[in-house]
């Protein structure tokens, strides 16, 4: 049992999605994510486990890679491909309640920005965390993060910006958050961006990689 | 039509103008307003742009065409516009500069990712095809595909310039320093590999732009030396921004800039400029050491 859960936490770490996929070259023709997510549950694993000793696990490695940059953009990519084809199998369990979802984050990039290669980064190694993620897309206003956090109730908002001068933007809508929402943590990241900057503008957390945000909120998920 | 080629040939090492994203914004550009656009709206504000690094020494003047694909200008519904926003920004430059500098069309990148499959190869040939001719109908005399970090866009790119243009193409792309010393792309590209798949694509000139600064430039600089046989081309950062008194500011002044481009020269940089945060001081200074360097050969 213990072997098929840590061979479908390898297939998503190396991106193995399915039998068919030709990536990676050493493990052609081997069942992937897709294959052994399916047989897990149909021997009798419960899909909680799956979930968090195989899905969760193969993404937070390469989450840790990823943030001592021996894993790259393309390598989170095609680990996000994997996990979410195997998803497929496990949704159910959600809908049926089985299994619960860690929380609902919301994540978008800032007003003025329209870059998203980040936000997705991060947004697939939260929701490969297990978490919920309602991504509100780029360019986003205040308003909209506000509005969105109204209707969708959830436990994080998540503000990116690569810009020098769209970050400049993130202490406004931090402002309108938390005006609303005093008790929403509310986490930061971007290239340019510091611990400092976000101290200054009242922001909770600033993560210099995806795997970090990720640690903070199933941190305050812990604690609440 | 190797305007530039001829150029460097005589010249030995040329100064590239500095920041437009920068300029721009400290001449009014909003975040979330269209940069571009402002070859259509404001043509007489960009103009003061090539105008100003031409006068402070730039041999090489970009365009304000970064973001002039499919991709970023549909953001602002201007996707039927790719031609005349990509000519006209041609043409301003080349009236800024009044014939003292040799027009780069810049090609940025599309800001999506292939293997995403959000686009696919051809619709990004069309757009770059698009942008590409309409920047050599304006005048440019070379195109610049800048601060890329795939290679397989980057190929995509420079063949749609190769088919639709008689330019010459410089291939730049961004780095960042890894924990272990080395520099990679976002995509985890290391300057040996992109020597060894891009130049295949048929460019000029390879090299680095934005990134971390200066000095950095010269590690880069020394990689792609060791692969590439081609004329080697810096446009760095004036450093990274830090938030002063509610403002951006980069570290790195005109005369600290000076002090490195001996050593961008020696190892191995012939085309020298800036990026992000870099002003028409910064290119005045380095075009002051350059003249010095090229005195002296």
């Amino acid at each position: 049992m213990e072997n098929i859960l840590e061979k479908i936490a390898l297939c998503v770490e190396r991106g193995k999605v399915n039998k068919a996929s030709l990536f990676p070259a050493d493990l052609k023709g081997e069942e992937g994510a897709d294959e052994l997510t399916l047989k897990a549950i149909n021997s009798g694993i419960h899909p909680s486990e799956i979930l968090n000793a195989g899905l969760i696990e193969g993404m937070r490695r390469i989450g840790e890679k990823f943030r001592l940059n021996k894993a790259f953009v393309p390598d989170v990519l095609i680990s996000a491909k994997a996990m979410n084809t195997a998803m497929i199998h496990i949704k159910p369990f959600f809908l049926s309640n089985e299994i619960k979802s860690k929380g609902k984050v919301l994540i978008g990039t800032v007003m003025g920005d329209l870059h998203d290669i980040g936000k997705n980064i991060v947004g697939m190694i939260i929701r490969g965390g297990g978490w919920e993620v309602i991504d509100v897309g780029v360019d986003v206003t205040p308003k909209k993060f506000v509005e969105t956090a109204r209707t969708e109730k959830p436990d994080a908002i998540c503000l990116s910006a690569l810009l020098t001068t769209t970050m400049l933007n993130m202490e406004n809508i931090v402002t309108e958050i938390k005006g609303v929402f005093p008790k929403m943590p509310v986490l930061v990241g971007g290239a340019p961006l510091t611990m400092e900057y976000a101290k200054s503008i009242n922001a909770d957390f600033y993560s210099p990689d995806p795997q970090k945000a990720l640690d903070f909120l199933n941190n305050i998920k812990h604690t609440k | 039509m190797n305007r530039l080629s001829e150029l460097l040939g005589i010249k030995k090492l040329l100064v590239c103008d500095g920041a437009w994203g920068t300029m721009l914004q400290n001449k009014g550009l909003k975040p979330g307003e269209c940069p571009e656009l402002l070859n259509l709206t404001y043509p007489k504000l960009v103009k003061e742009i090539p105008e100003a690094y031409s006068k402070a020494g730039a041999e090489l003047v970009k365009t304000n065409s970064f973001g002039g694909n499919k991709y970023r200008l549909s953001h602002y519904s201007l996707e039927r516009k790719i031609f005349e926003i990509n000519k006209t920004a041609a043409e301003i430059s080349k009236d800024g500069v009044k014939d003292k500098a040799l027009i780069l069309g810049s090609i940025g990148p599309s800001g999506v990712i292939l293997m995403m499959g959000d686009t696919s190869e051809e619709e990004m040939y069309e757009t770059y095809s698009i942008q590409a001719s309409a920047l050599e109908a304006g005048g440019a005399d070379a195109l610049l595909i800048e601060t890329f970090s795939d290679i397989q866009e980057a190929i995509i790119a420079i063949k749609a310039a190769k088919d639709n243009t008689n330019l010459e193409i410089i291939s730049t792309f961004t780095f960042e320093k890894t924990i272990d010393g080395d520099f990679k792309t976002m995509m985890g590209y290391t300057p040996t590999q992109i020597c060894e798949e891009v130049e295949k694509a048929g460019i000029g000139y390879i090299g680095t732009n934005c990134g971390n600064g200066f000095e950095a430039m010269a590690y880069i600089i020394k990689e792609f030396k060791e692969k590439s046989e081609l004329p080697l081309v810096v446009n760095a950062n004036a450093g990274l921004p830090t938030i002063r008194d509610k403002g951006i500011y980069y570290p790195e002044t005109p005369e600290y800039v000076s002090s490195i481009i001996s050593k961008l020269v020696e190892a191995g940089a012939s085309i020298i400029g800036g990026c992000c945060g870099t002003t028409p001081q910064h290119i005045n200074e380095i075009r002051r050491v350059i003249d010095i360097m090229r005195s002296k050969c």
